[in-house]
């Protein structure tokens, strides 16, 4: 019998405003030296009280219109309530039932909601002590949440990439996942389809890019399916990646559900909005991704293939725009730097060169040598860039 | 005996040069240092006081006066512990508002007051730095949370007081000490820098000798704060009750209130409006108890939040140094906030509260202000509030309903019962600071409760 991946997200975004979301202190906390960036309200002293930060509500919400959610008029903050050395108040203010946004949706998948809180402070683990930054404490989090609708990890590259490349367009983040800026949390589980949903779910975190999300997704899916297939239920815990393996490690099991004991934050009177503000903000958006594709599409007649590579790059973008002809893209195109995300299209007349010239490898490979299509393709690489292997394979096969 | 006057005596006389604050500030010293081994009402006291006595600005409008804050203000140079052991030696790293805005009107905090550790209390009894004793029996409590103020007043060892009330402890300790003590609406004055006990309700305010010294602090203290996101943005009138005479009130006589041993003292005070050309009515509002229960379940959620930060990693003492209340404070309020729970209880209190907030609004259609007892008689005698686990909630009763609700409210001193002082609460709607201040300012005009004084010894 089939399995079906049940996978969603947890997306956190780290906002680039100015200051926090509840003080004065600068939010950009990157690479600054140790609680430098701190005040009574971010450090949870004694009578401090949090002022919440009116830019950041209102990027959340820009961002929930760009993912097509509803707004509520009426929000509030609430307090999530855990223990931990790095969360000084000993709660999180955070947004419990009534998020700024919800309902919305992206390439097809369902966004359950779109709120604010704010981020932790660091912990930093020495010898034989732990390290408390709080430069980070309180800086303003958008929490982006998916349903599990996600057939595979290729459907979820797509959609996180196209929501880090939202983010960006509306400027709110750098949304970069190496930094921290942009943090990802898989759902995964699996079930036979037409089952209900499974009673266990692995959270995957702590995963700094997009390639590793994908590699985590892959094999966490292959070991359940291991685990089931045995007759057994995976352990329900949290598993990070390790990227010299390859594999997900298991990081805490959790045993009961935590009782965050939330409740509406009494600091902070709730937030009402009208609908005419809602609309000025909805204006103020700018032409989304998707948006600009479709118009490189039908208007410059370009290829979807080109369409996400230019839309994707905002300085390739504004070239483009100087001549906007096929032929400029043709030029962006092939002169673009070698990425992993795409790849170069790769002649078969090279093929052919590449295979004249490695007599012995075609010889291998006929014999049925796996590892001499790897070198094959190795030496076209070396020759052409980041090809697709799958296609390149194909022509070779064509080409014997 | 400089120290006996009021604040505004004592205003009149530093600017008539007939006494320097140096003077007043030594006046208040010397009657802390004689009397406070006896009554606990100070923790700390303000070593430089002297010193910035030298230097007051005798124009500025509390220039050169000796003011007593409670000690779960935070103010720099002055340990700041709330009376819990938790934060015994605390230095704070920051000035809260309050006392931001005395120090720039020219006031020399003279020292920290005594309170029920985190303000847990209505008898200064849970204090883990010893009881305050009530200057006019040192045999009875002086209420609480705010007992070390309202003491500290009663007794002369200050000018005038700052204290802070989640449901009662500002008026509470007022009456018992025979002081008035004001609590302003909800919002009115910030809570920046007051370790925060229900923070739905917390309101700081004064304690004085007279209401019209309550009203010269309120000016002072009151007004939006941009590091407080619940304090009112609406601008504060000017809030000096004038010597005209009362205009006709329709003054509230709370029905359900009207118990105890301070019956008789508040019957007289009503008559003595009516004298006053107030048109006094029996009102009936909701019973006190529905508040008694909204109260404890909200303020004990708040509670046990509020000290979650208290976690043995920052602040000296670890957890274990909790006092008795508030660790049960912290176990209920964790219960009632538990899933499961939740509904059952802090929704439920949520609803009631707003049904107490639509009854006092119902009453304001027909009333300007409402009045009753402060608590439902005098003092009581030390040790009262040991194994008695509710005594806060049952001793400000009468107070809570107006707290939940945000009003505003002030008890002045209205008879005597035994020889204890007895209180009376003159609530109005919200920012409603003014009238309330003008009706209990008029009373106080017709009546002399509010200057007796207790004999020391």
């Amino acid at each position: 019998m089939s399995w079906q991946t049940v996978l969603g997200f947890e997306v956190h975004i780290e906002l680039g405003t100015n200051t926090k979301m509840f003080c004065a202190c600068p939010a950009d906390h990157f690479g600054k030296a140790p609680n430098t960036q701190v005040c009574p309200v971010c450090l949870g002293l004694p009578g401090a009280l949090p002022v919440p930060n009116a830019t950041a509500i209102e990027w959340c919400i820009k961002l929930g219109l760009s993912l097509g959610c509803e707004v509520n008029l009426f929000s509030k903050f609430d307090r999530k309530n855990y223990f931990y050395p790095d969360l000084p108040k000993g709660y999180q203010i955070s947004q419990y039932d009534i998020p700024f946004c919800k309902d919305g949706q992206l390439l097809g998948h369902k966004i359950t909601r779109v709120h604010l809180e704010e981020d932790t402070g660091k912990l930093q683990h020495q010898a034989s002590e732990t390290l408390i930054d709080f430069n980070r404490s309180g800086v303003p989090l958008v929490e982006v949440v998916t349903e599990a609708d996600f057939a595979d990890s290729t459907d979820s590259d797509r959609f996180l990439k196209e929501l880090q490349q939202i983010v960006r367009t509306l400027g709110i983040s750098t949304a970069d996942m190496e930094k921290g800026s942009m943090r990802l949390e898989a759902n995964i589980s699996i079930r036979h389809p037409g089952d209900p949903l499974p009673n266990y779910k692995i959270e995957v975190k702590n995963v700094n890019s997009f390639r590793f999300i994908k590699k985590a997704i892959d094999f966490e899916v292959a070991r359940q399916t291991q685990i089931r297939q045995a007759g057994q239920i995976p352990v329900q815990e949290t598993r990070g990646f390790k990227e010299a393996s390859g594999e997900t490690v298991s990081q805490r099991v959790k045993e009961e559900a935590n009782d965050y004991r939330y409740f509406p934050e009494p600091d902070i009177p709730p937030l009402e909005f009208t609908k005419e503000q809602i609309e000025i903000w909805r204006r103020e958006l700018p032409e989304l991704p998707a948006q600009v594709r479709q118009e490189l599409i039908s208007k410059y007649q370009l290829s979807p293939h080109y369409a996400v590579i230019i839309s994707a790059d905002p300085n390739m973008l504004a070239e483009f725009m100087k001549n906007p002809v096929k032929p400029t893209a043709d030029a962006l195109v092939n002169k673009r730097p070698v990425q992993t995300t795409a790849f170069i299209p790769v002649d078969k007349k090279i093929v052919e060169k590449i295979l004249v010239a490695n007599p012995r490898a075609v010889e291998d490979l006929k014999a049925g040598k796996q590892q001499a299509l790897f070198f094959l393709i190795g030496q076209i690489k070396k020759q052409v860039g980041n090809v697709d292997v799958t296609l390149t394979q194909k022509l070779i096969n064509e080409i014997l | 005996m400089l120290n006996k006057l009021s604040l505004i005596e004592s205003l009149d006389g530093l600017r008539s040069k007939k006494f320097t604050s140096e003077q007043l500030v030594q006046a208040c010293l010397d009657q802390i240092q004689k009397f406070n081994p006896k009554l606990n009402a100070f923790l700390a006291i303000n070593e430089k006081a002297l010193d910035e006595a030298k230097k007051a600005d005798v124009s500025k409008s509390l220039g050169g006066i000796p003011i007593a804050v409670k000690d779960n203000f935070l103010t720099i140079g002055l340990p700041t512990t709330a009376s819990s052991k938790v934060l015994e030696g605390y230095m704070p790293q920051y000035e809260s508002t309050v006392t931001t805005k005395l120090k720039e009107a020219g006031a020399i905090i003279i020292g920290k007051t005594n309170m029920d550790a985190w303000a847990h209390g209505s008898s200064t009894e849970t204090s883990d730095f010893g009881a305050t004793l009530n200057p006019w029996d040192t045999g009875h409590l002086p209420g609480g949370s705010s007992g070390g103020s309202a003491a500290a007043v009663a007794a002369d060892m200050c000018i005038a007081a700052i204290g802070s009330e989640t449901a009662g402890s500002i008026r509470q300790p007022a009456a018992w000490c025979g002081v008035t003590g004001f609590k302003p609406t909800y919002g009115r004055v910030s809570r920046y820098g007051v370790i925060a006990m229900a923070s739905s309700t917390d309101s700081p305010g004064p304690l004085a000798k007279s209401v019209g010294d309550c009203a010269i602090i309120t000016q002072v203290i009151a007004g939006h704060d941009p590091y407080d996101a619940t304090s009112s943005p609406s601008s504060v009138p000017n809030l000096a009750p004038s010597t005209k005479h009362l205009t006709p009130l329709r003054i509230g006589l709370a029905k359900e209130y009207l118990v105890g041993q301070s019956r008789p003292a508040v019957l007289e005070a009503a008559k003595q409006f009516e004298k006053l050309g107030a048109k006094v009515e029996e009102v009936s509002l909701l019973h006190p108890k529905y508040s008694i229960g909204v109260y404890t379940i909200i303020q004990r959620s708040e509670v046990s939040s509020n000290l979650a930060r208290y976690d043995g990693i920052r602040y000296g003492q670890d957890r274990s140094f909790f006092g008795d209340e508030a660790k049960r404070r912290i176990m209920l309020g964790t219960y009632a906030l538990s899933s499961g729970y939740y509904d059952q209880y802090y929704t439920k209190a949520q609803k009631v509260r707003t049904l107490i907030i639509k009854d006092f609004d119902q009453a304001f259609k027909k009333f300007d202000l409402i009045i009753g007892p402060t608590s439902p008689g005098p003092a009581l005698k030390v040790g009262a509030s040991i194994d008695s686990p509710m005594f806060g909630e049952l001793e400000d009763m009468l107070l809570e309903p107006s707290s939940i609700a945000g009003l505003t409210s002030i008890s002045v001193p209205c008879g005597f019962v035994d020889g204890l002082p007895i209180g009376l609460q003159i609530t109005g709607p919200q920012f409603a600071e003014s009238l309330v201040l003008q009706a209990a300012h008029s009373y106080q005009q017709a009546t002399t409760w509010h200057v007796r004084k207790p004999q020391l010894s």
